[in-house]
């Protein structure tokens, strides 16, 4: 690992202003993917700020602005009690099943809420250093610019929204799940101004800057991410299909949620994970679904209508059937109330 | 390994060792300590016979083969070198640390702690697993700097020290021997602190991946079979002691014995 200069931030404001004032330094939260890659020579900071003692841990009802009644889940809080928490147990459960779906339990222990964000892709072409990938050397003169997977191995790949630049993969399980639950993303900028960031704006598609994961700048925090009230408690589900029953990264992740009266499908949220360079939001599907009644033929209907955009690579066409079933299955438990 | 490196006991090691297993001192001074050697130990610790031995039976029981330690480096001599205060199995340490060290090797080359084990440094086998103010971490992926104040606890610091007696193995130490949670045992130090913390965690009702239904909160999880492999998930045993872990877990989990899958032939 490359030395770097380690210091603790005392507020959250002399926090952004340290990461404002050097290009080249980091957050450190959880450290669980960031400190990883520092070891590959994927991340080289020179500066190490960490940001775990800033009081961003608290999980509470929003009593006033557009998400009222809803919940704050602190940035710099872990992901083990997120997960755990009685308001998000009750009221979100599908947040506890995909958070509980990612990682290790001493991962979960170690990650934060605004860090499990911001994690990078896991595709091995961006993690050795030796190989081509856009990505990590997005200067187009470097000896290393392009994309490794794009012909390469690419059975992990996206089969939605990738560019010709770059076909990797979001990991995380917890965005899935706050993308379905329309989160919004609070931060903290370099002038110590506050903005909310949609979640369907927060991370991108690769297009020509595959560098940038999201669009946050460099500078700014994220204090907290806001889920807005809802009614997909009784019915919603977080699927998770993987080459191993636990701790492994998705080929195919599904989070649905559905508001129903009696068997009609009221309103209706589907996210999926391992599919595309963000969360993926299956907005084709959800129309389909809503004022009808809930049945198999009817979820088979929605599932195919969104896969027909897939454009899978040349390793990965098992993708777009695996998640056809997986959203059908999805739909069936979060009709259920989570059994099958 | 540098000569100076070599594993020192001293006279009353030594003499224990002698006593122990004359046969084969010559072995254990050259190479350290084995897992045949650790068996036999486990073995007469089991029958009474090591504590009744010597009063130095603790010592070689709870402390590493002492390593001469290099003398500590000024912090100004260390680039980024940062200054750290916690407590380790209940000791209080204050050391100067480079900044990119992790806790993991700073328990094993700074502490002399070398119970918990380098896999794969990435995070990805939970060999490294120890428990920070309580919690399971991965301490490859802490760095040392990150825990000031913080209270760190080993492997080496769930066994009981008695005075007068033999060590009181922790309950979940003493599963893992019973159901033989282990082969070549290098998983094992991380397995057992992350059943040990898995433990509290479902007493105080963490859900997982396959609890059946998240939002009842009230009380402590049933622990499955399911569950308890859920909840071990990311701790990988590649000589495949997965049957006997699970035992060993639900064992201390019910607080009855469970029959054990194997025995000695012979």
């Amino acid at each position: 690992m490359r030395p770097f200069r380690f210091t603790n931030a005392k507020d959250a404001a002399s926090a952004v202003r340290s990461l404002t004032g050097n290009p080249n330094a980091r957050f450190l939260a959880g450290g669980t993917n960031l400190l990883d890659l520092m070891k590959e020579d994927v991340e080289r900071p020179d500066e190490l700020i960490d940001i775990t003692r800033l009081p961003l841990t608290q999980i509470r009802t929003i009593t006033s602005g557009p998400n009222q009644g809803g919940l704050s889940i602190g940035g710099l809080g872990r992901n083990a009690d997120a997960a755990n928490h009685p308001l998000v147990r009750q009221n979100y459960p599908l947040l506890t099943q995909a958070i509980l779906a990612g990682a290790s339990g001493q991962i979960r222990n170690m990650a934060t809420n605004g860090g499990n964000l911001l994690q990078r892709t896991r595709c091995p072409y961006f993690y050795e250093v030796s190989m081509p990938c856009n990505k990590r050397e997005p200067d187009e003169s470097s000896a290393r610019a392009g994309c490794g997977a794009l012909e390469g191995i690419n059975r992990m790949h996206a089969i939605f929204g990738w560019s010709e630049k770059c076909v990797a993969v979001y990991p995380s399980d917890m965005a899935i799940a706050l993308a379905a639950l329309d989160a919004t993303v609070n931060v903290r900028k370099a002038d110590g101004q506050e903005r909310s960031i949609a979640f369907a704006d927060f991370h991108r598609l690769p297009g020509d800057t595959p560098e940038k994961d999201t669009n946050l700048n460099h500078g700014e925090l994220i204090t907290a991410i806001e889920l807005p009230r809802n009614r997909f408690a009784d019915h919603s589900y977080y699927l998770k299909v993987r080459d191993r029953s636990s701790y492994a990264f998705a080929l195919v992740s599904v989070a649905a949620a559905l508001e129903m009266k009696e068997n009609r499908i009221v309103q209706a949220r589907i996210a999926m994970g391992g599919v595309a360079h963000k969360p993926w939001r299956a907005l084709k599907a959800e129309q389909l679904l809503v004022g009808k009644e809930a049945s198999d033929a009817t979820f088979r209907q929605a599932a195919e209508a969104e896969m027909a955009g897939a454009r899978p690579l040349s390793h990965n066409k098992f993708k777009v059937e695996l998640s056809n079933r997986s959203i059908v299955r999805a739909l069936q438990m979060a009709v259920n109330g989570g059994k099958a | 390994m540098e000569d100076n490196q070599t594993p020192q006991l001293t006279d009353d090691e030594k003499k224990l060792f002698e006593d122990l297993m004359p046969e084969d001192l010559d072995e254990i001074l050259d190479t350290g300590v084995n897992r045949r050697h650790f068996l036999k130990l486990m073995t007469l610790a089991g029958g009474g016979l090591l504590a009744a031995h010597s009063a130095v039976a603790e010592q070689v029981f709870t402390r590493p083969l002492s390593v001469p330690s290099a003398p500590e480096p000024a912090s100004a001599a260390i680039e980024n070198g940062v200054n750290v205060s916690f407590k380790v199995n209940g000791a209080a340490r204050k050391l100067t640390v480079d900044s990119r060290m992790t806790l993991l090797d700073t328990l094993r080359e700074k502490l002399e702690l070398t119970g918990s084990k380098k896999g794969c440094d990435q995070g990805q086998c939970g060999a490294c697993t120890v428990l920070v103010d309580g919690r399971r971490v991965l301490s490859c992926l802490t760095l040392a700097a990150t825990c000031e104040g913080r209270s760190v606890q080993t492997i080496e610091g769930l066994a009981q020290n008695q005075t007068g007696s033999a060590v009181r193995l922790h309950p979940m130490q003493a599963a893992f021997l019973k159901h033989d949670g282990f082969q070549c045992g290098f998983c094992t130090p991380g397995q057992i602190c992350s059943a040990v913390a898995l433990l509290e965690e479902a007493r105080t009702g963490h859900a997982s991946y396959v609890t059946e239904n998240v939002r009842q909160t009230a009380g402590p999880v049933r622990l499955s079979a399911e569950e308890i492999r859920e909840r071990m998930s990311g701790n990988l045993c590649r000589c495949g002691a997965y049957p006997n872990i699970v035992a060993a877990i639900q064992e201390v989990y019910s607080g009855k014995p469970v029959e054990q899958t194997w025995q000695f032939v012979g």
